[in-house]
């Protein structure tokens, strides 16, 4: 069995590092992994989007239907990722938006957050959503909010990597600085979704 | 992961590693001397690590100033007998094919390393092109790694080919494997040597014609003595299920068609394909004989299945070969586990127990399309392009060729600053030919630093030789931004870290002969307009080089400024001049007013846009 972790949001949000931290992680649990990174346009402003999957498959890729779990950093993003997703499908999901910068030039309006969760909770098995921003700021720093989205999907049920190995992981890949503030917003990232 | 990891000397240890890091890793355990790049994603990262690492692995690492030039660099590197390496994206063989031909038939004493990263589905590039057609027209040894593991295992393979042939090899990977992680057992780490090398005129290196007869024959005969070696290498493997049906496959494919055949339990046999030119032809051969039917999978072009054809063909085979050929595979864009499990059910009818995917929501969701960055220095230069043509009042279009960067987000409204882009250095070529077969239409064409030093310095001269008329803007931040912020040969530092001499963009420009040369930082917006304006009067080549640093590059700049930029709300006459015509991201319409958010950098362009003061700059 492979479990299969879709991860998306916007660039400079830390989505990469996250899913480093994840995969290294599964490496220490002597777990089979791949994964794939989109680079180049995307620290413009655009999407970015990783794919995990720990378990049997050697491609990195996740067919459609596929994802066992969506962490996205973004509520609007979380919708895009759906075709990923299934019935059986968890999605962790950080309720502050990041407006697209070209929206004064679309057609579109950014939809209602509560619209975007009730759309969510129709299409798959459970719906987290936490304001990691919020939770990274009262951890004492803004980018912390990946940590703060690590630290959630940890307390999902299959979840295959323990918690104790991601905190390891994460204190060999950040620097030893902000390690505190860091792991601050770990926890309560597990506790915003462990209620 | 981690520089001292990259480094480590030990064997046998396990990290998650990106395609390029494995690319990295593979290089430095086999013992690497030199390696010369330019910059392109899907390889970039490569260079850029070699760029952190370079000096303390002992090993010469340079941004060239274009593919060609790299090329050259390690193909007479290794002629002096070291190991080198030069790696690009897939439209970088263009640039380099002139030379890459020749230094086949000259051959390398010691043992040169390409490889080259195909983008299918274009995620940042011009086209799909395959750099598998290249190896055939040059006759160079051509391998098809699937996955991190495999791009450093084959990179020994290939040096070793290289070593044994004299001849230069190819790696070719996909954007899927280059930028793919998986974990990577590491090999044991050869000490290099650097600036050892010996040039010896032993034998010919001069393919004056005379000479290149008989280097094109023995390059022919090496590569039907590696067919040989292709049919044995241990590269190409067949997985036999006793079967009679099977897939041919290589590359970043072969690991959707593994996964497909897994987890379906599907009674097939593989012939996995990672030594693909020469192509093996005694093994697909015997391939095709166990098989009443085959399907080829590859990524783009239907290389190894026109291959396979032929093989059917030269031997009279009754297996019948599906591929793209035949429609049951696209001949554009990657694949992925649905396109591949769609056409091995085509092949095979097994019944589909994936899960039913979500359908795509209802609700409509804003786009999120790459753009300049807030503050970008291209964006002031693109508003003043359009204020300047939109002042002419025109009945006909403007012109306004680009070229390959950040810069070619141009493109978007409401600048429309790119009309017309082909390649590295086109803008300037193209001018010409509008220039002459056109009348009264403006052209404006943009192309960035690193992209003159690339290709822009020649059809530059031929713009002035030839008497045209255009308006010439060289978009000098400082830095290859699209890549991720490489050095260049304008900038004075070098691929080794080390201090060097910066070329001067305005002194080749005033070399060459232009007459109008215009340096000016774009951020003074009401300057650039006029300057524009200028230009368009002239009769001749101008060029106007808007300089100013990308703010990748200019961030301590950026922090130093102690003021943010506000909107005063009694003054704004809601024209939305600010939106509408400069679009800056930081600039915003909530509840019918305008804010300016905290992604704002403070360049003050907005400042100089506003026609009624309204923002300004706070204290």
């Amino acid at each position: 069995m492979t479990y299969n972790i879709y991860i998306c949001g916007i660039g400079g949000q830390g989505i990469i590092k996250t899913s480093i931290v994840i995969g290294q992680t599964a490496l220490k649990e002597k777990q089979h992994v791949v994964m794939s990174e989109i680079h180049g346009m995307s620290q413009r402003g655009g999407v970015v989007s990783t794919e995990l999957k720990i378990g049997e498959d050697e491609s990195p890729i996740i067919q459609q239907g596929g994802a066992d779990l969506i962490l996205a950093f973004e509520p609007v993003e979380a919708v895009r990722a759906l075709e990923k997703s299934n019935k059986e499908t968890v999605v962790v999901v950080n309720t502050s938006i990041v407006l697209p910068s070209t929206i004064n030039q679309q057609d579109v309006d950014y939809p209602e957050v509560d619209e975007v969760i009730k759309e969510l909770e129709s299409k798959v098995a459970s719906v987290h959503p936490m304001d990691a921003n919020k939770i990274a700021l009262t951890a004492g720093h803004p980018l912390s909010m990946n940590m703060a989205m690590l630290g959630a999907v940890t307390a999902i049920d299959n979840f295959p990597l323990s918690k104790e190995d991601i905190i390891t992981t994460m204190k060999e890949n950040l620097p030893p600085k902000s390690i505190d503030i860091n792991l601050k917003a770990f926890e309560m990232g597990y506790e915003a979704c462990n209620k | 992961m981690k520089i001292k990891e990259l480094l480590s000397p030990e064997k046998g240890n396990e990290y998650f590693m990106l395609g390029n890091e494995a690319a990295v890793r593979g290089v430095l355990e086999c013992g690497l001397s030199l390696a010369a790049t330019y910059p392109g994603t899907p390889s970039s990262e490569i260079g850029d690590i070699l760029y952190k690492i370079a000096k303390s692995a002992n090993v010469y690492f340079e941004f060239s100033s274009n593919e060609k030039v790299a090329v050259e660099v390690a193909a007479a590197a290794a002629s002096t007998g070291l190991r080198t390496f030069s790696f690009m994206k897939h439209v970088g063989v263009n640039v380099a094919s002139d030379s890459l031909m020749s230094s086949a038939y000259i051959g390398v004493e010691g043992s040169f390393l390409l490889l080259i990263a195909d983008d299918p589905s274009t995620f940042s590039s011009q086209n799909e092109q395959d750099t598998r057609h290249f190896a055939r027209q040059a006759n160079i040894p051509l391998f098809e790694p699937s996955n991190p593991q495999e791009i450093k295992d084959y990179i020994h393979y290939a040096y070793d080919i290289s070593d044994e042939y004299d001849l230069p090899v190819i790696i070719r990977t996909t954007t899927r494997v280059s930028h793919m992680r998986g974990v990577v057992t590491t090999d044991e780490y050869t000490k290099n040597t650097i600036n050892a090398g010996e040039f010896k005129n032993e034998r010919l290196h001069v393919p004056v014609p005379e000479a290149a007869r008989v280097m094109h024959k023995n390059l022919v005969e090496k590569i039907n003595v590696l067919r040989e070696v292709s049919n044995g290498s241990p590269l190409n493997k067949i997985i036999d299920n006793g079967a009679d049906i099977g897939i041919i496959t290589s590359g970043g494919a072969y690991n959707y068609v593994i996964d497909v055949v897994n987890q379906n339990n599907l009674k097939v046999n593989i012939l996995k394909i990672g030594f693909s030119h020469p192509y093996p032809e005694e093994l697909v051969k015997q391939f095709l004989e166990n098989n009443r039917e085959v399907l080829v999978v590859e990524e783009v072009d239907p290389i190894n299945e026109i291959e396979t054809l032929a093989i059917v063909g030269k031997y009279n085979l009754q297996t019948k070969v599906h591929g793209k050929r035949d429609g049951t595979l696209s001949e554009i864009f990657e694949y992925n586990p649905n396109i591949v499990f769609d056409a091995l059910r085509k092949l095979l009818n097994f019944e589909d127990n994936r899960p039913t995917p979500n359908e795509k929501s209802s609700i409509q969701l804003p786009s999120r399309p790459a753009t300049l960055c807030a503050g970008c220095p291209h964006r002031a230069a693109y508003y003043s392009a359009r204020q300047a043509i939109n002042s002419l009042n025109l009945d006909v279009e403007s012109i306004h060729p680009s070229d390959i960067g950040c810069y070619t987000l141009g493109i978007a409204p409401p600048y429309n600053m790119a009309n017309y882009l082909m390649s590295m250095g086109a803008s300037v070529g193209t001018s010409c030919g509008f220039s002459k077969s056109t009348e009264n239409q403006p052209i404006i064409s943009f192309i960035g630093d690193s992209t003159f030093f690339h290709a822009g310095i020649p059809p530059l001269i031929n713009a002035l030789h030839n008497k045209n008329k255009f308006t010439l803007v060289i978009l000098d931040n400082r830095i290859t931004a699209m890549t991720g912020g490489q050095t260049n040969p304008g900038i004075p530092v070098d691929g080794m870290g080390q201090e060097a001499p910066a070329i001067s963009i305005e002194k080749i420009v005033r070399a060459i002969g232009v007459e109008f040369v215009e340096e000016i930082n774009p951020l003074n917006v009401n300057k650039m307009i006029e300057v524009y304006k200028e230009a368009l009067k002239y009769e001749g080549v101008s060029v106007i080089i808007s300089k100013y640093p990308c703010n990748l590059i200019n961030k301590d700049d950026i922090r130093s400024r102690k003021y943010r930029v506000d909107v005063n709300q009694d003054k704004c006459i809601h024209c939305r001049k600010c939106i509408s015509q400069l679009a800056c991201p930081s600039i915003n319409l909530v509840d019918e007013k305008i804010t300016i958010d905290q992604s704002c950098i403070k360049c003050g362009v907005c400042i100089d846009v506003c026609p009624v003061d309204a923002i300004y700059r706070k204290e």
